[in-house]
């Protein structure tokens, strides 16, 4: 009981040494954010009008994906800062201290989560202003924010092993976006997949960012397809068993190699 | 000339061994960093892991932290094995490694309360702390500053005062003054000299000699992965080729030879001269009776002086007497040092 509550302390405080940093180095939080502003206003007016989408404005079909695409490129920062950290004599100060061993990681699993956070209602609030609007009610809007969240958190511990494994700043920026583009591309986020060639709608159908797209159609808009909306049965087993999957793999991995790194 | 520094009242009280290195070996690809190492660390002390650049230094304070796990033998630190009880001894210790482990984007106040946390002293306990050790530190005006805009100096010293955050009873300094200006190097020495009270232990790599000789209770030498000589500074001095010497010089330099005879009776064959610059040096066994000695000798046959001294040993002549090789001297280990 008492080292469960000193574990919880030790994430507690290594949460909190990272959403300082965030705050304390805005840059890239505020670079991050225009960023995907920028994308979310220029896929609007550039292809918008080109990708028909049954009459209903593109960016009611575009802003619930490109929800679950801030949350991708947002899991590959974590590479980055993980391996800026190993890169430093600071993890050999953290490893030395009686801390809770998960703490180190989860600390800043859970700082991520919070700038996801962040993030997605920053991207919420430019969509409104481009015209989007809720056509399900708050509560399911409010869940599909919890669920995206939950997503990055999982894509997160994704980046937390790239970052841990190549322990090199720079390897680990491009390594984020090895596995990001096909992921995001390649999924219901920009086009139907209909559109897409038919070897390649195998991958975009069990692509998790089609199903977090998916989830967040329904529960932002309903699941009446002529309004964008889905149907969330279809989408929401399939997230959670993404999750939990990505979840599952990744935190052991993770888990070995910061142990690894007394060999 | 060595013990000046150091404030060990509780010296005799300390009975215990702080850390028993029993066989340690590691390597890292074909590099053998570490061959077999024994070692005993008594309470209450500062011991000098003295060595080149390579010698296996911070690879074996980073075994001893349980930073790195070795291929083989047994240690314990403060009475926990290292391999089976790393939680235990992680409480009870303090690293300060290489380089100054703090975080540049929070304060240094931050920094000092974020590793009493990690220690476990609760909220008001870190930041009681926090505030004692920036004073002590002469950090108290930087202390709401980030990291970021601190000296070398200035980091050095936030990051020695992580390390003592927690009180603990044994320090592990990596090197802590490479990289310091003398002012700061000789302010770090003072802290350090008074860190061993209450059989508190302090355990440094260093590859000052003048370091070691300053600091420290007892001193081993390394090299190439080896432990090649442990003793007090004076016992090391005492064995190996670091022996008083009289140095003289002469104020003229053709007079050499003939001074030479005049003194060979006093030297039992080991004088060294240098016929250009009139320079002889000769043991000193008898202590500073010999100066009189050599004066009467050499005066007695008109021949002028223009130096003369008694020199003491210097851990140089021991690390060189010992491992034939200079000790700042950079050896081919040195690439693959840390992992």
């Amino acid at each position: 009981m008492e080292k469960m509550s000193a574990a919880i302390s030790d994430i507690m405080v290594m949460t909190r040494r990272n959403v300082t940093r965030y705050i304390r180095l805005p840059q890239l939080l505020v670079f991050n954010a225009m960023l995907n502003v920028v994308l979310l206003l220029l896929f609007n007016y550039v292809f918008g009008g080109a990708i028909q989408k049954g009459g209903i404005p593109y960016i009611q079909y575009f802003l619930p994906g490109f929800l679950a695409q801030t949350v991708v490129f947002g899991s590959t920062q974590t590479s980055v800062g993980i391996a800026e950290d190993l890169s430093k004599g600071l993890i050999d100060r953290f490893r030395s201290l009686p801390m809770a061993r998960p703490a180190f990681l989860t600390g800043r699993v859970i700082a991520d989560g919070i700038r996801y956070a962040v993030l997605i209602l920053l991207m919420i609030g430019v969509g409104l202003a481009a015209g989007f609007r809720f056509g399900n009610g708050l509560v399911p809007a409010i869940m599909a924010v919890l669920l995206v969240i939950l997503f990055g958190v999982a894509l997160t511990w994704i980046g937390v092993f790239i970052g841990i494994s190549v322990k090199n700043q720079e390897t680990a920026q491009v390594a984020g976006f090895v596995w990001v583009f096909p992921l995001v591309f390649a999924s219901s986020l920009y086009v139907p997949i209909a559109t897409m060639p038919h070897w390649l709608q195998y991958f975009a159908n069990v692509n998790p960012v089609t199903s977090m797209a998916g989830v967040i159609r329904a529960l932002f808009l309903g699941s009446n397809p002529a309004a964008g909306g889905a149907s969330l049965t279809k989408y929401l087993w399939q997230i959670l068993v993404w999750d939990a999957g990505l979840m599952l793999v990744f935190i052991p991995l993770s888990v070995r190699r910061y142990v690894q790194l007394a060999k | 000339m060595t013990s000046n520094l150091k404030v060990n009242p509780a010296k005799s009280d300390c009975s215990q061994d702080a850390i028993i290195i029993e066989g340690i070996s590691k390597h890292f690809g074909k590099i053998q960093a570490l061959d077999n190492i024994s070692l005993n660390v008594g309470e209450g002390i500062v011991f000098a892991l003295l060595g080149p650049n390579g010698s296996g230094k911070t690879t074996l304070i980073r075994i001893l932290t349980t930073l790195l796990i070795p291929d083989g033998g047994t240690a314990s630190v403060g009475g926990f094995d290292i391999r089976k009880n790393a939680a235990s001894i992680r409480p009870i210790i303090g690293l300060a490694g290489q380089y100054p482990a703090v975080d540049e984007d929070l304060t240094g106040k931050e920094n000092l309360e974020m590793i009493g946390q990690l220690y476990h002293l609760g909220n008001n306990k870190s930041r009681t702390r926090a505030g004692e050790l920036l004073i002590t530190f002469d950090l108290a005006d930087a202390g709401n500053r980030r990291v970021k805009t601190y000296s070398g100096g200035m980091r050095r010293r936030l990051d020695l005062a992580a390390t003592l955050v927690a009180e603990p009873k044994i320090l592990f300094l990596d090197e802590p003054t490479t990289g310091l200006d003398p002012r700061s190097r000789f302010g770090l020495w003072d802290v350090i000299g008074k860190l061993t009270k209450d059989c508190h232990t302090v355990f440094l790599t260093t590859q000052y000699l003048e370091e070691a000789d300053r600091l420290a209770d007892k001193i081993a030498i390394m090299d190439n992965g080896h432990i090649i000589r442990v003793g007090t500074p004076a016992e090391l001095k005492g064995c190996c080729g670091g022996e008083t010497r009289v140095k003289l010089k002469l104020a003229d330099p053709n007079q050499t030879r003939q001074a030479l005879d005049l003194l060979r009776e006093l030297s039992k064959d080991q004088m060294n001269s240098n016929s250009e610059t009139g320079d002889i040096s000769l043991p000193a066994d008898g202590g500073t009776a010999i100066l009189s000695d050599v004066v009467r000798r050499l005066d007695a046959s008109g021949i002028q002086l223009a130096e003369l001294a008694l020199t003491q040993p210097t851990l140089d002549d021991v690390f060189l007497a010992i491992t034939g090789h200079a000790a700042e001297n950079v050896t081919a280990v040195d690439a693959k040092k840390t992992k």
